[in-house]
């Protein structure tokens, strides 16, 4: 009897599993879309989030002035929630109209004190918004944010009429418009924020599924705490007959084998990233699955440029040109990464950064001689800080490889946990450390503006007069090719004095199913939804 | 006139005979022996360190080169294998020498002592059985960093509360035995009653015990590499071998199925070997002796 | 028996004490806090941040504040998600884990008993051989491995589930058996061994003898004496399925408890892990007490001995 038992249980199984659909099959024909997200979300509240997996899902929630060209890998600025737009002519002053049908998803229209409210929020002290400077080029927005002035009125954002917003900036910014597109000039919606708290209170209720009103092509229907994030058409959206999509669920699964297998099982019609050892995989058998798509993303070494004997330039730049960066792309990372051999990425625009230095061992040799180090006799014990993770752990033993045999010197590893590293970092207690930055924006700024002297996320601790008053100048030049040509400068002095390696610079990776439309490389990673339809077939 | 064996040489005796019987804890025996001393010979048995590389080579199957195959970073399977027991059997050994070495004294004394020493002792014991110790293990990894000998110290943690109650109750029935009332009768020390009368006759269960509690610990270390917080690389444990293993399971099968393998084999010997152990010594089981 | 159930629950406190007191105090000695990121927040922000969560409060006030709003059953904001309490996140992982662990406890009782029992009937025979081997293959795969495998067989090659995530109901099949394999071994072999011990009893040949049927000899009357261990084994095991639930929780992707834990120990969300503490020193402690309260429902013996 008990025999009859067991083997019913497979039976059982087969014939009720056969015929399954998966969940990207029951999308395609429903217009949901599967997204992987890579991680649960902080928040979901503009003025607080730091990361692109809570982006992602406010992309779908709320529209700023300005939205991003769907069809343009560098997200030209197209009207948003404005219209149209005039400039001044001395670029300080911008005028935005708003479209007269744009509306909240609990049916308020769109105004400008909306936005006047959101930026005031955004600019508070007691925020603590880590984007806020983000705000800083509006006129006294610096001043506001650091408790200098505590009256809103000075600052350079006014409500002509319900319709018309007017940005004052303190001084032309010539990449104003691009930087628009980022999600820390997003609107909120005053009275749902006021209904659950102070408008500068952190942590409340308002972005709770039932509570949000956005202004967005979707509004947000569950959120299932590190299982799911559900959101669904929005009926009042001015644009809503031309969104395609009924519901977008985005599925935080970080570890990204097990969001790989999930692809494969017809989970998801998108992954947030490809494994590293899968996508040679890919390339070889799945072409037309993966995407791996230019990215503003530079991967790199951070010297610590207070700490002998990395205070000696000829010493960094000797340790950056003894690496191979080819066989480093070729046969360590083999997914679509470029060798880098400056800090940013050469896919913006008409931007081409100065190569100042190229693998060169003989060199190496010769400046780490001179440094006192001939064959790395008497070089001190020195370590690299990275955090655990596959990838970083196979260069760093590359790398580490790489210095032992073209210049005799020893480099520990040190592997730690994430937070210890990025605590290390900020409290520069490391020799060398493996770091990323990924651009906020799209403008050389948005790269180069990490190294100026004190900035918050400068941790080499670099200082140069002349780099930060080339950034300066740059900030208030108009013209494209003088502002380039002045970038350009700065990085000479960048690459010159290396306080960082450039190593390479990384793509965008993802699995796309075919079903999918209209999911277009970005410079960003950015991806409109509203744009985007399945194919049912 | 006939010789008689000592009572406890002759208890050691047929317990070995009882051992040997059990034909699969005698293979397990087998297996751990040429297990344990292929850890400890590694470099000598392989041309390969555990750390050299191969980039261009990569992962390959097994092959006349590399008997295991390699691993993504061209890595001879085989080596990292062995050095990789050295990790695991170095982790299961010593955390239970530190669970042992807490264990067995503290229980022993509540045993031997009883009356309200034995309930007190035996109710922090009880107090600290409730806390979800594991938790703490991740929690102290996490503070103090991955670091291999609070890794011992960390898991022997946990272990010692069950060895301790054992021991402890193995000691409250001998003391309650005849012959050590008499010896306690004809005024024998404390100490040497514990030492010649009580500890010998412990050891049968300390032995089973610690072949069973060796297997559980490896594979705590096995959880723990699992969730980052073990051995770090580039050491090698068992542990750590499978985990990267199981997550390429697809495309480079081998690196997973030898060192499952090798693990379950060795699971399986020490609890073969402990069961066999433990029918062999334990009284309760035997048959045929009172 | 009262009696006993109180002095059960009074002990909980002094446990839960130290525990909370020790990891309360351990957590701030692990080097960075829950704010340092990869995009750093200016001095001011942090300020604002550490006003907000009172971390910047000495460490002795921020100690006591954190008992009294214990009592009033408040376990704090979490720092990682700013818009929900540790109460809500408890909340909301909680029933995911219990349904996980309850499940798999149903699995491995089921299966396990089942095994051990047809395996103790004809003993050393390839009745018993068979699922004894199998329960030690359950013993000696880690559940990392059977898991992948599991995933790889019935979820990408046959495509029968999904090979992550909570969703649906059929979702549930694969966590459970990867999570409950093991113990379903291991009571197999204590079923096994506890019936072969009890079979050839007196009191059972007394049954025999007054020709009761075999299938109530053995389930009437052996099991009930021959599952006294596992019952004393399901304390031990509910807390092992707590920590096993960790590693299935991260392979299946599934939102429970052990998988917050793990990502607020690496996230240094002190108030999560605090309150995730203090919840499970709660559940075995309660757990504990139920077992002994079955057993000592079953073998008037052992409640003596408490």
């Amino acid at each position: 009897m008990n025999r009859l038992i067991v083997l019913s249980i497979p039976a059982l199984l087969l014939f009720g599993c056969a015929d399954r659909e998966t969940p990207v099959e029951i999308g395609n024909r429903e217009q949901i879309l599967h997204l992987g997200n890579l991680s649960e979300p902080k928040d979901l509240d503009p003025h607080v989030i730091t990361g692109l997996s809570a982006y992602n899902v406010i992309a779908a929630l709320l529209e700023g002035l300005i939205a991003e060209d769907p069809n343009d890998v560098l997200l030209r600025p197209v009207p948003g929630v404005a219209e149209r737009w005039e400039v001044s002519a001395d670029q300080t002053v911008y005028t935005f109209h708003l479209r007269s049908d744009a509306k909240w998803s609990n049916g308020d229209p769109v105004t400008a004190n909306d936005f006047v409210f959101s930026y005031q929020r955004m600019l508070s002290p007691k925020m603590g918004s880590p984007y806020a400077y983000m705000l800083h080029p509006l006129k006294n927005g610096k001043a506001y944010n650091q408790g200098t002035i505590h009256d809103f009125n000075k600052v350079g954002v006014k409500a002509l009429d319900p319709l018309t917003l007017q940005l004052t900036l303190e001084a032309p910014v010539p990449s104003f418009l691009s930087q628009l597109n980022h999600w820390s000039w997003f609107p909120v919606h005053p009275s749902t924020i006021l209904k659950y708290g102070r408008m500068d209170e952190i942590g409340t209720e308002w972005t709770r599924a039932g509570n949000y009103v956005g202004n967005g092509p979707f509004i947000l229907k569950s959120w299932k705490q590190n299982q799911s994030i559900v959101v669904e058409k929005n009926p009042l959206y001015w644009d809503a007959e031309n969104v395609a999509l009924n519901e977008i669920h985005f599925y935080p699964i970080g570890d990204h084998i097990i969001e790989e297998r999930s692809f494969r099982a017809g989970q998801l019609h998108v992954t947030g990233t490809v494994p590293v050892d899968r996508t040679a995989y890919y390339q070889e058998h799945k072409p037309e699955l993966l995407r791996l798509d230019p990215y503003l993303r530079s991967y790199y070494y951070l010297f610590n440029v207070n700490k002998p004997p990395f205070d000696d330039v000829r010493v960094r730049k000797a340790l950056a040109m003894a690496i191979d960066r080819e066989a480093l792309t070729q046969y360590v990372t083999h997914s679509g990464e470029e060798a880098a051999y400056s800090f940013t990425p050469p896919h913006i625009g008409s931007y081409s950064p100065p190569v100042r230095f190229s693998t060169d061992i003989d060199a190496a040799r010769k400046l780490l001689a001179e440094a006192g180090y001939p064959n790395g006799e008497g070089f001190p014990e020195s370590a690299l800080l990275f955090h655990i993770s596959d990838l970083h752990t196979r260069i760093a033993e590359v790398i580490q490889q790489m210095w032992k045999d073209n210049l005799g010197i020893e480099v520990q590893l040190e592997n730690v946990e994430w937070k210890v590293y990025q605590s290390r970092r900020a409290h520069r207690q490391y020799d060398i450390a493996r770091a990323e930055w990924v651009a906020d924006y799209v403008d050389p700024s948005s790269f180069l503006e990490v190294w100026i002297s004190n900035g918050g996320n400068n941790h080499a601790g670099w200082s140069s007069e002349k780099y930060d008053a080339l950034l300066q100048k740059a900030a208030l030049t108009a013209d494209t090719a003088s502002r380039e040509d002045l970038f350009m400068q700065a990085e000479a002095i960048l690459m010159d004095e290396m306080p960082i390696i450039p190593l390479m610079f990384l793509p965008s990776k993802s699995l796309v199913q075919p079903s999918v439309k209209g999911w277009n490389p970005s410079i960003l990673d950015h991806h409109p939804y509203k744009y985007i339809h399945l194919e049912n077939n | 006139m006939s010789t008689t064996k000592p009572a406890k040489n002759s208890l050691w005796a047929d317990s070995w005979k009882q051992l040997r019987k059990n034909k699969a804890a005698v293979t397990g025996l087998i297996i751990l022996i040429i297990l344990i001393a292929a850890s400890v010979l590694a470099p000598w048995l392989t041309p390969y360190s555990y750390e050299q590389q191969d980039l261009a080579l990569g992962a390959s199957k097994p092959s006349f080169a590399h008997i295991l195959g390699t691993d993504i970073k061209g890595r001879d399977l085989l080596t990292r294998l062995l050095y990789g027991g050295r990790t695991s059997f170095l982790v299961g050994f010593c955390a239970t020498a530190v669970s042992l070495l807490i264990g067995v004294p503290y229980g022993a004394l509540s045993g031997y002592v009883g009356g309200r020493t034995d309930s007190v002792m035996m109710r922090f014991v009880d107090i600290l059985y409730t806390m979800p110790f594991t938790i703490l293990v991740i929690i102290l990894m996490v503070v103090f960093g991955r670091n291999i000998l609070l890794l011992f110290g960390a898991i022997g943690a946990i272990q010692w509360l069950v060895m301790a109650r054992i021991i402890r109750g193995q000691v409250m029935a001998l003391r309650q035995q005849a012959f050590v009332e008499a010896a306690i009768a004809l005024g024998a020390s404390r100490t040497r009653i514990i030492f010649k009368h009580i500890i010998p006759n412990v050891l049968g269960i300390i032995i089973v015990y610690t072949t069973l509690t060796i297997p559980h610990v490896m594979l705590m270390e096995t959880f723990l590499s699992f969730l980052g917080l073990g051995i770090q690389p580039p050491m090698s444990s068992w542990g750590l071998l499978i985990k990267d293993g199981a997550d390429v399971m697809e495309t480079y099968p081998w690196l997973l199925i030898s060192p499952a393998l090798v693990f379950s084999i060795t699971l399986f010997s020490m609890n073969f070997l402990g069961d066999g152990l433990r029918d062999a010594l334990d009284p309760r089981f035997s048959k045929g002796r009172s | 028996m009262i009696k006993f159930i109180l002095k059960r629950f009074f002990e909980l406190i002094p446990v839960l004490l130290i525990s909370i007191t020790v990891v309360f105090f351990l957590i701030r000695l692990a080097p960075g806090g829950p704010f340092t990121s990869e995009k750093s927040f200016t001095p001011e922000a942090m300020a604002r941040l550490n006003e907000h969560y009172g971390l910047d409060k000495p460490i002795m006030v921020q100690y006591g504040d954190y008992l009294l709003n214990l009592l009033k059953g408040d376990l704090g904001p979490s720092f990682q998600y700013p818009s929900r309490t540790v109460n809500d996140i408890i909340r909301e992982s909680f029933p995911v884990s219990l349904e996980l662990g309850a499940l798999a406890m149903l699995f491995a009782l089921i299966v396990g008993l089942l095994a051990g029992i047809v395996a103790s009937l004809k003993p050393n025979t390839v009745q018993d051989h068979l699922p004894m081997g199998l329960a030690m293959t359950g013993i000696c795969m880690p559940s990392f491995v059977l898991g992948p495998l599991l995933i790889l067989i019935f979820a990408l090659w046959f495509k029968w589930f999904n090979a992550s995530g909570w969703e649906l109901p059929i979702d549930r099949v694969l966590p459970v058996i990867t999570l409950g394999a093991s113990y379903a071994a291991y009571i197999a072999r204590l079923t096994r061994g506890s019936m072969l011990e009890t079979l050839p009893a007196d009191f059972i040949r007394t049954a025999r003898a007054k020709g009761l049927s075999e299938t109530v000899v053995i389930y009437k009357h052996t099991l009930k004496n021959a599952i006294l261990p596992v019952i004393s084994y399901l304390g031990p095991a509910t807390a092992g399925i707590i920590t096993g639930s960790f590693v299935v929780e991260s392979i299946f992707n599934i939102p429970g408890m052990g998988r917050m834990f793990v990502l607020a120990a690496f996230n240094r969300d002190y108030t999560l892990i605090m309150g995730l503490v203090v919840f499970f020193a709660l559940l075995v402690v309660v757990f504990n007490a139920l077992v002994d309260i079955l057993l000592g429902l079953l073998n008037p013996k052992l409640r003596m001995h408490a």
